[in-house]
C-alpha cells in the first residue's frame, strides 16, 4: 500500500480535523482526495509541516494533525526533541514513512534503511509514539483522535506515487480559510 | 528598568504572547525576560527555519508571534522567511542579535554580517538597526507596524546598542 492509498483511506476519519499537510505530493493528494477549509496545505518549506502543527497546537484548543513524510522529518529532526518538551494534549504527528523522498522521484532517505524514526522520536522524549503498517492506518489514526492526549504515529509504507495535479490555490487563501474555519471552531 | 526589561515590555504591550528562541549572549537578558514573563509562552527552538514554522503555527493559532535570533541565522531561514512567512502573507517581528559589527572579537562573525543587509534588503524586508540605546524607543512602534502589514521586519541589535560585548 502506497501513501496515496493510505490517504484516501484516512479522508473520512480526518474529516472536520484541522490538518497541516506536508510540502509536495501529500498536500497534492489530501486536495484532490478530500478538500476541506480545515486542512492547510503547504506550497514549499520543507520540514516545518510538525513545527507548524505544533505552533497551533500550543496557541488554541482543537486537535492539530500534522501529516509529516520520514524525509521532511529528517531535514527537521530538531523537531522531535522540541515536541517533546513543549507536550500538547491536542497534537498528533502522523508521518507517512515509504522510504523515500516520494516528491523528488522516490530517492530512498535513511528512515528506509537503518534509521528507525519511532525510535528516534522515544530517545528524544516524544510520548505515545507508535508506529504502524499501512494496512492500520485507520485503526490506528482512529484511536489516536479518541485519545485524551496527543502523541506521533509512523506509518510504514511502499514507496510510490500518483499523478495528482499542483494545487494552484492562492496561499493566503489557504491560510485565510484555515484561520477562519478554526478560529469559528474555537469560538463554538 | 534595563533595555531587555524594556523590549520585553513592548512585546506584552503589542500582544506578542508566543516567542521562540535561539540561545544569545547578547540576548540572554531577553530571553531570560521571556521565559519568566507569564503573558509570554515561550517555546525554545532548535534551530532557527524550526521556529518560524512554529510562529507561523502560532498565528494561525490566533496568539501574535515572534522570533528572538541571531543575524547568522537570515543565512539559515531564507527559504522559510520567503515561501512561509511572506508567501502566506504572515507577520513575524525578527529580534535580532547583530554580530560582526563594530567591537566584534570574533572576526568569522563579519563574515555573515557583511551580508546580514544586503540579504534583508534582497528579501524586502522591513529592517530596523538600533545601534545606541535610545533605539528602542522605536520598538513600539516597529512592532505595531509588522501586524499592521504581515510582514516579517528584522530589528538588529548591534554590541554598541547592548554597550559592548559580554565576552
Amino acid at each position: 500500500m502506497i501513501r496515496s492509498e493510505i490517504l484516501k483511506n484516512l479522508v473520512p476519519v480526518l474529516k472536520g480535523e484541522f490538518v497541516v499537510c506536508n510540502i509536495g505530493l501529500p498536500s497534492q493528494e489530501m486536495h484532490l482526495l478530500g478538500d476541506q477549509p480545515s486542512n492547510f496545505y503547504m506550497l514549499g518549506t520543507m520540514g516545518l509541516s510538525s513545527s507548524i502543527g505544533l505552533g497551533l497546537a500550543l496557541t488554541q484548543k482543537r486537535r492539530i494533525v500534522s501529516i509529516d513524510g520520514d524525509g521532511s522529518v529528517l531535514t527537521n529532526l530538531g523537531t522531535l526533541p522540541t515536541i517533546a518538551n513543549n507536550p500538547a494534549d491536542n497534537f498528533i504527528l502522523l508521518i507517512i514513512d515509504n522510504g523515500s523522498y516520494g516528491s523528488t522521484g522516490d530517492q530512498p532517505t535513511y528512515a528506509g534503511k537503518k534509521t528507525s524514526l519511532a525510535e528516534v522520536a522515544r530517545a528524544c522524549g516524544c510520548e505515545h509514539v507508535v508506529e504502524c503498517r499501512a494496512e492500520e492506518a485507520v485503526e490506528t489514526v482512529k484511536t489516536a483522535l479518541a485519545a485524551d492526549h496527543g502523541g506521533v504515529i509512523v506509518c510504514k509504507c511502499e514507496s510510490g506515487n500518483i499523478m495528482v495535479p499542483v494545487i494552484t490555490l492562492d496561499p493566503v487563501v489557504i491560510r485565510d480559510r484555515f484561520m477562519t474555519a478554526l478560529a469559528a471552531a474555537n469560538a463554538a | 528598568m534595563t533595555v531587555s526589561e524594556r523590549i520585553v515590555d513592548d512585546l506584552v504591550n503589542n500582544r506578542v504572547e508566543f516567542i521562540t528562541t535561539v540561545p544569545c549572549k547578547q540576548l540572554a537578558g531577553v530571553i531570560e525576560h521571556v521565559e519568566s514573563n507569564p503573558a509570554i509562552h515561550h517555546v525554545p527552538c532548535n534551530k532557527e527555519d524550526e521556529g518560524m514554522g512554529l510562529c507561523a503555527g502560532a498565528f494561525m493559532g490566533g496568539k501574535r508571534p515572534a522570533i528572538i535570533m541571531q543575524n547568522t541565522a537570515i543565512g539559515v531561514t531564507i527559504n522559510t522567511l520567503v515561501t512561509l512567512t511572506q508567501y502566506y502573507r504572515m507577520p513575524l517581528p525578527m529580534i535580532i542579535s547583530y554580530r560582526g559589527e563594530l567591537h566584534e572579537p570574533v572576526a568569522c562573525q563579519v563574515e555573515m554580517a557583511v551580508h546580514t543587509k544586503a540579504l534583508l534588503n534582497q528579501l524586502l524586508i522591513p529592517t530596523y538597526h538600533f545601534h545606541h540605546e535610545r533605539d528602542v524607543e522605536e520598538l513600539d512602534a516597529i512592532l505595531k507596524h509588522a501586524f499592521m502589514c504581515n510582514k516579517p521586519v528584522a530589528i538588529l541589535t548591534d554590541a554598541t546598542f547592548w554597550g559592548g560585548y559580554c565576552s
